[in-house]
């Protein structure tokens, strides 16, 4: 009896490593078909059929140059890292002063406001007034604050910082206001400090929105001088606009798009991401759990 | 921020008794810091949140922007009726429900069945490995992803490649309608199991460890304990996130879809938002489309409260 429970725990226990080989290979096997592709020599990557596990041909880094040579991607990474970091800057800063406001005791304000606050995650105007509040009204039609501004703060985010400012001592502000401590110092040198990894999990996801967004920019933003790096993407990826590839080029020297250039965009645009990943990870699975529970 | 306060003392003023009005003076002087903080983040919401939903009126105008909502004409309910009528609504309708039906049965559980699957694995080591991978594409791009979706489901792409040796002739598949709905849900499960792993996983850690011990005792197996401590253990945080589920039925993510769909696939992929943004962004018909939106909208704040409700209920613990 023993040995045949052990024997067929045994088989479900192989099952379930194959199944969990299986997912990791089915997970990462995509990112690698195009770094392998981006690599490969296009004449032969084009003769090739299936499942790539090395650059087909000599191993050749000219779809990178053809990239970095490129005046759209060259702009819509600079314009993303100017978005990236100009909006978490606001993003972090509303999110602390508005989480550290409610998290405070004997604030009378505080229970309507939080329900205002929280009442926009039920409810929305929709797409097309918020559009044109934006684009009209305010006429940020074209601007750059029209990526920073309108998603200024998260309210899930704001309500994970809650939640982590709520969880430090109170004795430790009383302590600080003995010594005669004011809000924005209790804020700075006493909560700020206790919720560093929160507040990491919070910028990680501000700064991931931002270099992932696409949408707002396809609304707001037509001078191609302002396009955000997914746009330009999008339209070599996926809309397939070549104006992407050529603008700036001079017509003698159009380069024809090649599908080693693709691949090599999408690792461009996506090693960032992948950078920042392992340090913050440690983090966001704690951040991810308090979200959770007020979703 | 003088002026906020003032306003925030006056219509307090107006509604309650002089005592209530002292009180509320008294807190803003001895919390002026704290609402000095809050002035931005609620002219935030005000401009940002609460704009547009007084901007939805213009459903219920013929509404012209150079007018604004002061001057448009008024048409009560047509916008509302016009869609309704429309030959678009039944489709955008069965789509929506469609794709979020499909992702119950099959995207809801996949995280599931993958945070027990990791449980049971000994190697601290192996299973790290194996979360690090899969949260990964949560954080890559939609362009990305779908990007690479048009490379791969293309006609001469990795995926036909794989499927003609097998004798499947090639198919395009983004511009086939009946491939949409299990290329959105695949997707999405691919990119998503992992992340949403997170929260079962967590629910397991806290389960109290002596169950499993007192079981162990007991001659139960690892399936048993499966089935009758983790399981049960975990219950209350799938009802949550089923509830949570149900409340966003009737909505379907703008951004994937419009990245992925195109005019030979709107029979299938074309969905409420989808519409809401060819009608109002790009055809400029802003009455009608903010009439769609805000329909979808009022549809979606009843599927929470309603949710909300069976949460209380269920699991004794609302959701806010």
């Amino acid at each position: 009896m023993v040995g045949k429970r052990t024997l067929g725990g045994n088989i479900a226990y192989a099952m379930i490593i194959l199944v969990m080989v299986l997912l990791m290979i089915v997970t990462v096997y995509p990112f690698i078909h195009v770094l392998f592709a981006s690599l490969s020599d296009p004449a032969d990557l084009m003769r090739t059929r299936g499942v790539i596990l090395a650059p087909i041909g000599s191993v050749t880094f000219a779809a990178y140059e053809a990239v970095m040579n490129n005046p759209m991607v060259a702009i819509g990474y600079r314009n993303t890292l100017f978005y990236v970091v100009t909006a978490t800057a606001l993003n972090v800063t509303l999110t602390i002063l508005g989480a550290y406001a409610l998290s405070r005791k004997n604030v009378m304000l505080k229970t309507p406001i939080l329900f205002m606050i929280i009442f926009t995650m039920w409810f929305h105007g929709g797409l097309i007034p918020r559009y044109l509040l934006i684009s009209q009204t305010l006429n940020l039609q074209d601007s750059p604050l029209a990526l920073i501004i309108p998603g200024a703060i998260s309210t899930i985010n704001l309500i994970i910082l809650r939640t982590a400012f709520e969880g430090v001592p109170p004795a430790l502000e009383e302590a600080a206001r003995i010594d005669g401590a004011n809000d924005f110092q209790i804020l700075w040198k006493v909560m700020l400090p206790m919720c560093v990894p929160t507040l990491a999990v919070i910028i990680l996801f501000y700064a991931v929105a931002h270099w992932n967004a696409w949408f707002d920019a396809m609304l707001f933003i037509r001078n191609r001088e302002w396009y955000p790096l997914q746009v330009v993407l999008r339209e070599i990826l996926i809309t397939n606009n070549t104006e992407s590839m050529t603008t700036g080029v001079s017509s003698g020297d159009v380069m024809p798009i090649g599908e080693t250039i693709k691949y090599a965009i999408i690792i461009v645009a996506t090693v960032p991401i992948l950078f920042v990943y392992p340090f913050l990870q440690r983090y966001f699975v704690k951040g991810v759990m308090i979200g959770a529970i007020k979703e | 921020m003088a002026i906020a306060q003032r306003m925030d003392a006056r219509r307090a003023v107006k509604t309650s008794r002089r005592s209530f009005r002292d009180r509320l003076l008294q807190d803003l002087v001895r919390n002026k810091y704290i609402y000095l903080m809050l002035v931005p983040v609620v002219a935030y919401y005000l401009i940002f949140h609460y704009g547009p939903m007084y901007g939805a009126l213009m459903a219920f105008q013929d509404y012209t922007p150079t007018k604004g909502i002061w001057g448009s004409r008024w048409i009560g309910l047509e916008n509302f009726t016009t869609f309704f009528d429309s030959e678009y609504f039944q489709r955008l309708i069965r789509n929506t429900l469609a794709i979020n039906v499909i992702e119950l049965f099959f995207a809801f559980p996949a995280p599931i069945i993958l945070a027990l699957l990791l449980n049971e694995i000994t190697s601290p080591a192996f299973k790290r490995t194996v979360q690090t991978i899969t949260y990964l594409p949560h954080f890559v791009s939609l362009v990305v992803v779908v990007g690479m979706m048009v490379d791969f489901l293309a006609r001469d792409g990795l995926i036909n490649n794989l499927l003609t040796p097998l004798g499947i002739p090639p198919t395009q598949f983004l511009q086939r309608a009946e491939w949409y709905w299990p290329i959105f849900v695949g997707s999405g499960i691919w990119q998503g199991v992992g992340w949403g792993s997170i929260v079962y996983l967590a629910a397991i850690t806290a389960i109290d460890p002596t169950l499993y011990e007192a079981a162990t005792v007991d001659g139960a197996n690892r399936l048993q304990q499966l089935r009758h401590i983790t399981l049960p253990g975990i219950l209350p945080t799938i009802i949550i996130f089923l509830i949570l589920r149900i409340g966003s039925m009737m909505s379907v993510g703008y951004e994937k879809t419009i990245l992925l769909y195109n005019p030979s696939t709107y029979e299938t992929a074309d969905v409420i938002n989808s519409y809401v943004y060819r009608k109002g962004v790009l055809q400029a018909d802003f009455g009608f489309s903010a009439a769609v939106g805000l329909f979808n909208s009022v549809i979606n704040f009843g599927l929470v409260m309603i949710a909300n409700r069976i949460s209380k209920r269920v699991t004794e613990m609302g959701l806010f």
